[in-house]
């Protein structure tokens, strides 16, 4: 990575989020609902992003500490009346200490075996909330009434159905997330991190307590991942195991490779572009996943390090 | 391309007092001009679009073919025969994957990009419960044909209603006074250990013990088993029944294994259709079930009492007298369910006509007059047989039939009152604001 101010590169970042304030005053109805989930199901990007590309560590176990928000903060609100911003809370704590247990049992692997421990994890995650359902209303799921998506700022309400309150609540979940992000992955930890990718070994006789960062790692990107299923169950009020399959393990870590790993920005890219080619192509074809999975094909091709990835090797070298 | 006469250049633009005038009289004809007129009444006389929420990807794939089949049959018959309102019906098609999330999309997208006036669709519970909270913020009425208990437990919102197909809650609890008068008192059940099987988990049993029998037995089996043999030791010895509801492609595997378990020997079997939608029941490795009942909820074939309307619709359809698509024997329907997608079609064709439906901004009025609605009589709008509708729980009651397999196909022998199937309302959507 070449060196550039750090005002240039937060500048781009600032701009990016104005970009996305501007959009909700343009965007069509439809567009803007869809920019909503596009940047809450980015922030589940940007988690991943943070252990798959900064640190090397390649989870199939996501879904799990998504969902873990996802249901932390929906059944809180639906079973035990609790307000928005609690639940949020709630979601957010959740996937945190859910990731904690995980890092500490799965990190005692590494490389294939580190996806396969995630992935085991993440199934056991998913039967549970099936084995469960009394209470998660298993595949079926439940809905979080409309009446109780409702965020009271000091006698405020502030209606999370409204199209606009939705996008700016997206946006600004997104907003902090991608600062934050930038923020870790230029400090002293982040180059940690981006050195026990390279080489843990060297990272380690340099005198680097590679594990706890790695863990603490896990827990960062668990967290993040956490808020955005919390946020997604608090927006779209929906919750329900689909989100905890393994699809939605395998989501994030395609958008982030057609995004490009280890870029802050490239997992807005590629969850936009991943939705949008399947919501174009949808319109045409119901073969449309053939044509994701072509686009997915052509870009490893022609663009192995995904579409900012390629852009930062080329012409931007200095691309956080 | 040059900008020589300053075309573009707003800092140029004066505009004076006359040209305002004259700019504002030139608006106002033309908003009275002939054209304009024109296009207003197009507005009026345009389509009622109707958003098709469509399993056409995903593991609703099978249904979501006969679905789309169905519906398309039905639209064409209500616009033949002139529309609704005078206005012909045209459906917007979108595949929701059979997945929540993007079913949520693609109900935003019809009510915000296709702006159509309704959505209707769609059979998976999950899908359907995804979809529906985008229904209520965008306040516009989901129809759905999905069987699910979920509409009537009033857990979704007023936007949503089932009146085309009657829920598993009611068609569990019809199935139980002839399971116990012609099948035996001791019923084990087996069902996959999710939603669906817990629906006749928890309805099943309650429903015998008011007829005077009991399930001694509940075998769960996880979703995630291929091979079901080292269950069967679990069925009780006394068993007289065997209540199966084994879904998706283990359902062979399911059948074939009991056969080797039990051999000549067998409780009876009852099942429900959904095991075997869309698959032959001549495949190899279902002859265990031969002698057998299943719950159907519209004959997959064709029976020597079907009404005319039944007929009119089976060849509307396009089935053969086996329940296979005319000139595919393979490709066998869905029959149990898909004659919801016509029978809701021509409710919503009634509740517009009731409502006076002229556009979205009606759709409350179409709210209203859905909830007012009463009874469907048997006949073409209604084939599968005549309904009651509940508007406080937004689920519509009808009969169930009872089938067995004899010779290789399904033969009616019994069918269910539509008093069989009624129960206490668990909530009332109508006092949700609109």
């Amino acid at each position: 990575m070449r060196d550039a101010s750090p005002a240039k590169i937060y500048a781009l970042h600032v701009g990016v989020i104005a970009l996305l304030f501007a959009l909700n005053f343009v965007l069509p109805d439809y567009h803007q609902g869809l920019f909503a989930r596009i940047m809450a199901l980015a922030v589940f990007a940007m988690g991943y992003n943070l252990l798959f590309g900064y640190v090397g560590l390649l989870s199939l176990g996501h879904a799990m500490f998504f969902s873990a928000g996802l249901y932390g903060a929906g059944l809180t609100v639906y079973h035990l009346g609790w307000g928005v911003a609690e639940a949020f809370i709630a979601g957010i704590a959740c996937g945190a200490l859910l990731a904690l247990v995980i890092g500490l049992l799965a990190l005692r692997t590494s490389g294939v075996a580190f996806m396969i421990v995630t992935m085991m994890f993440a199934q056991v995650f998913y039967l549970l909330i099936l084995y469960f359902a009394a209470w998660t209303g298993g595949d079926q799921g439940l809905v979080v009434q409309q009446a109780a998506r409702t965020l009271n700022l000091d006698g405020a309400p502030l209606d999370l159905t409204n199209p606009t309150v939705r996008y700016m609540s997206a946006l600004a979940l997104f907003a902090v997330v991608l600062i934050a992000t930038l923020a870790v992955v230029r400090s002293r930890f982040g180059r940690v991190l981006v050195a026990v990718r390279e080489n843990e070994e060297r990272t380690k006789m340099l005198g680097y307590d590679t594990v706890a960062n790695k863990l603490a790692a896990v827990v960062l990107s668990g967290t993040i991942c956490a808020a955005s299923g919390a946020a997604y169950a608090l927006l779209f009020g929906y919750i329900g195991s689909s989100f905890a399959s393994v699809q939605y393990s395998i989501l994030p870590l395609l958008w982030v490779l057609l995004g490009g790993a280890a870029t802050t920005l490239g997992p807005l890219i590629g969850t936009l572009f991943m939705y949008y080619v399947t919501d174009i192509t949808s319109g045409f074809t119901s073969a449309y996943l053939l044509i994701v999975g072509v686009a997915l094909i052509l870009l490893v091709l022609f663009a192995p390090k995904g579409i900012l990835g390629s852009i930062r090797q080329r012409w931007l070298g200095w691309l956080p | 391309m040059a900008d020589k006469n300053g075309f573009f250049d707003l800092s140029k633009t004066t505009l004076s007092r006359r040209t305002a005038l004259k700019g504002m009289a030139a608006g106002a004809g033309l908003a009275l001009a002939p054209g304009f007129v024109r296009y207003s009444q197009a507005q009026s006389s345009a389509p009622i679009k109707i958003g098709f929420q469509l399993h056409r990807t995903g593991i609703g794939a099978a249904y979501g073919r006969w679905y789309d089949r169905t519906s398309a049959a039905a639209v064409k018959a209500i616009n033949d025969a002139g529309g609704i309102n005078g206005r012909k019906v045209e459906l917007v098609i979108e595949d929701d994957g059979t997945d929540p999330a993007r079913g949520a999309e693609v109900v935003n997208k019809f009510a915000t990009q296709h702006k159509t006036d309704i959505v209707f669709g769609t059979l998976f519970s999950h899908v359907v419960i995804g979809s529906a909270p985008a229904a209520g913020e965008n306040k516009i009425p989901y129809f759905v044909v999905s069987e699910g208990h979920h509409v009537a437990s009033t857990k979704l919102n007023r936007y949503v209603f089932q009146p085309g197909i009657t829920d598993v809650k009611s068609q569990i609890q019809s199935m139980a006074p002839w399971i116990a008068a012609n099948a035996g008192k001791k019923v084990t059940q087996i069902f996959p250990d999710f939603a669906f099987g817990y629906d006749h988990r928890d309805y099943l049993p309650p429903a015998l013990k008011a007829q005077g029998a009991d399930v001694i037995a509940q075998i769960a089996i996880p979703p995630t088993e291929s091979s079901f043999t080292k269950y069967f030791p679990q069925i009780p010895a006394e068993t007289e029944v065997i209540y199966h509801v084994m879904v998706g492609p283990a359902v062979l595997t399911f059948v074939k294994e009991l056969g080797e378990f039990y051999g000549s020997q067998r409780p009876q079997l009852f099942g429900f259709m959904d095991s075997l939608e869309a698959v032959d029941i001549n495949s190899p490795g279902l002859e265990f079930l031969d002698g057998s009942h299943f719950w159907e909820g519209s004959p997959r074939y064709a029976q020597p009492d079907d009404s005319a309307a039944q007929k009119a619709y089976r060849a509307a359809v396009g089935i053969d007298d086996n329940g296979a698509a005319a000139g595919d024997p393979k490709d066998v329907s869905t029959a149990s369910h898909m004659f919801g997608c016509w029978e809701t079609l021509y409710v919503v064709k009634k509740a517009m006509e009731d409502a006076g439906y002229k556009g979205s901004e009606d759709r409350a009025k179409l709210v209203e007059a859905t909830e007012a609605l009463k009874e469907f009589a048997e006949g073409p709008e209604h084939p599968q047989g005549p309904k009651t509708f509940n508007g406080k729980i937004h689920q519509c009651f009808g009969i169930q039939n009872i089938s067995k397999v004899e010779g290789g196909k399904l033969k009616v022998v019994h069918k269910t009152k539509i008093e069989d199937g009624l129960y206490e309302p668990e909530g009332d959507y109508t006092k949700q604001a609109l």
